[in-house]
């Protein structure tokens, strides 16, 4: 194999799309597949495939060895990690490195800076970057975490150091629910392999606002523009957009500074999300805007970005980590018209967003047009099994609008179905059709509290 | 008294195990956690009794609607 092949360490819709960016510059693909992965679609969409193990991730996706002895099996040059599994773990940045091969991330070093998110609150402090207030120490005893909590004042958030993707973290209204909370949040957090929390002021009413970075290894750090992820459930967005709504351009350029200085707080080299808390309301303001973590990878949500800068993310995370220079300017970076993306899920919103997996006996999902991106990471026929998230696809619009752009994707989003499983098409559309949404009064919970409303097709949700 | 079985809502994994044979439960305790797509669902006592059985183990996988648990209430 071409000694520039790309080992695409992930499955889904994420080892699809980098695929196709690796095809776009000639590179050649390798796949790999657990055993319930063997006829996956992503599997389809490289040069060539090894099997890395049973279908459980921890056996599979997450083991380094199987990883490490699949690229040196394919010869494998560059390993791409894409989300999830381990894409944030520092061993394995260290253990590609240790084997010769290129990790298309940030260095160990600066994913042990950022990954946790106790570490990264630190490391803002440190940048003059202000972080939600909190307690991140290492007595981890419940007097000392329920002592901070009030404190900090009650409501908190209680959040595994090494949690992510909304798992390991709990909200807490007052002291009296602080014990059992500590205890789930605990549980959870032992999936990640450390079972450290930290407690955080709870923003009531709060929107999702982050920023992409993209930094070269010569000291240039950019910054992509910011999204608004703020539609969630389980604390996992389902619903992303790029411009924010109500971020002018100096709050912008104010979030930029923000997130590029942490990336040069930490010598931070390839794309990066730097995430922040904002309080609720249609134009957000600047003390209002709190940071929370930082993502070392490539986020779901990357495409919004790509559609308004015209950027191709995945290039540029491969070119910076071969050593290639970012050949623009800030001023050059310009943002144009606006995205909006939906995750369509296998899941039941009617039932409180229950995942389903099961045989897609029949998926319709939107054909790509102008203005419209489908990264889809199964097919029709395909198994979605309960090992794996329960994505399908994310369905992108781009219009010069906001509110064309979600007419656009609520539209096409009318136009999915699926059987053999539940599909969450037609209540992420009414959210994207709602008053609040667009007139951007969501906050993170407006999904779950909205859920009724907007199954029932009430127009006032 | 009867018998009452306690059945997985979806096609999953067991991933925690939180109550044990002679368990005295309420109604909405807890019995087990199961994991499915990176979710954890919780299985619950449909209504108060005395958990009989525990039908599955911790990383045994379970089909929609299979009985996990039995409960005499």
């Amino acid at each position: 194999m071409a000694a520039d092949a790309v080992l695409i360490a992930n499955r889904g819709e994420i080892a699809c799309r980098i695929a196709a960016t690796c095809r776009r510059m000639g590179l050649p693909t390798v796949a790999v597949f657990s055993e319930a992965d063997a006829a996956a679609m992503h599997v389809a969409a490289a040069d060539r495939a090894e099997p890395i193990g049973p279908a459980h991730p921890r056996h599979s996706y997450l083991s380094i060895p199987a990883l490490i002895e699949a690229a040196r099996r394919s010869g494998a040059r560059m390993v791409h990690p894409g989300y999830g599994f381990l894409s944030e773990n520092a061993e394995f940045a260290a253990a590609c490195a240790g084997a010769g091969l290129v990790f298309i991330g940030p260095s160990p070093e600066a994913i042990r800076a950022m990954g946790g998110k106790a570490a990264a609150k630190a490391v803002a402090r440190r940048a003059g970057v202000a972080a939600v207030p909190g307690y991140e120490g290492e007595d981890q005893s419940e007097g000392r975490l329920l002592a901070e909590a009030e404190a900090i004042g009650f409501p908190v958030l209680i959040k595994a150091v090494a949690g992510g993707g909304g798992r390991g973290m709990r909200a807490v209204a007052e002291a009296a629910g602080f014990p059992a909370a500590l205890a789930a949040a605990r549980r959870e957090a032992g999936a990640f392999g450390d079972e450290r929390v930290l407690v955080e002021k709870l923003v009531p009413r709060a929107r999702h606002i982050e920023v992409q970075i993209l930094a070269d290894g010569h000291g240039t750090v950019l910054h992509l523009g910011e999204r608004d992820c703020t539609l969630q459930r389980r604390n996992q967005k389902l619903v992303e957009e790029s411009p924010a709504p109500g971020v002018d351009p100096a709050l912008r350029a104010e979030l930029g500074r923000r997130a590029a200085a942490l990336a040069r707080a930490v010598g931070y080299v390839g794309a990066g999300t730097v995430e922040f808390v904002a309080e609720a309301g249609a134009t957000p303001q600047a003390d209002g805007i709190w940071f929370i973590e930082m993502n070392t990878r490539l986020q779901v949500e990357h495409p919004v970005t790509e559609m308004v800068t015209g950027l191709d993310l995945v290039e540029w995370q491969i070119r910076v980590a071969r050593g290639e220079r970012l050949p623009w300017t800030q001023a050059e970076i310009r943002l144009e018209g606006h995205a909006v993306e939906a995750r369509l899920c296998a899941e039941d919103p009617a039932r409180g967003f229950l995942p389903s997996p099961g045989r897609l006996a029949e998926l319709i999902l939107p054909g790509a047009a102008p203005g419209l991106r489908v990264d889809a990471g199964v097919r029709q026929g395909d198994t979605l099994t309960p090992f794996y998230d329960p994505m399908i696809a994310k369905v992108i619009a781009h219009a010069p609008t906001r509110a064309e752009a979600l007419a656009k994707l609520a539209a096409a989003l009318e136009g999915c179905t699926a059987r053999g499983v539940a599909l969450n098409a037609a209540f992420l559309a009414a959210a994207l059709r709602s008053p609040a949404m667009r007139a951007a009064e969501m906050d993170t919970h407006f999904l779950e509290r909205a859920r009724a409303g907007l199954l029932a097709g009430d127009a006032a949700a | 008294m009867a018998e009452v079985k306690i059945a997985a809502e979806i096609a999953a994994s067991v991933w925690q195990i939180q109550a044990r044979p002679g368990d005295t439960l309420a109604e909405g305790d807890t019995v087990l956690l199961l994991e499915s797509m990176k979710m954890e669902i919780p299985v619950t006592a449909p209504r108060a009794g005395r958990l009989a059985a525990i039908l599955v183990a911790e990383g045994e996988a379970v089909e929609e609607g299979q009985t996990v648990a039995l409960l005499e209430a």
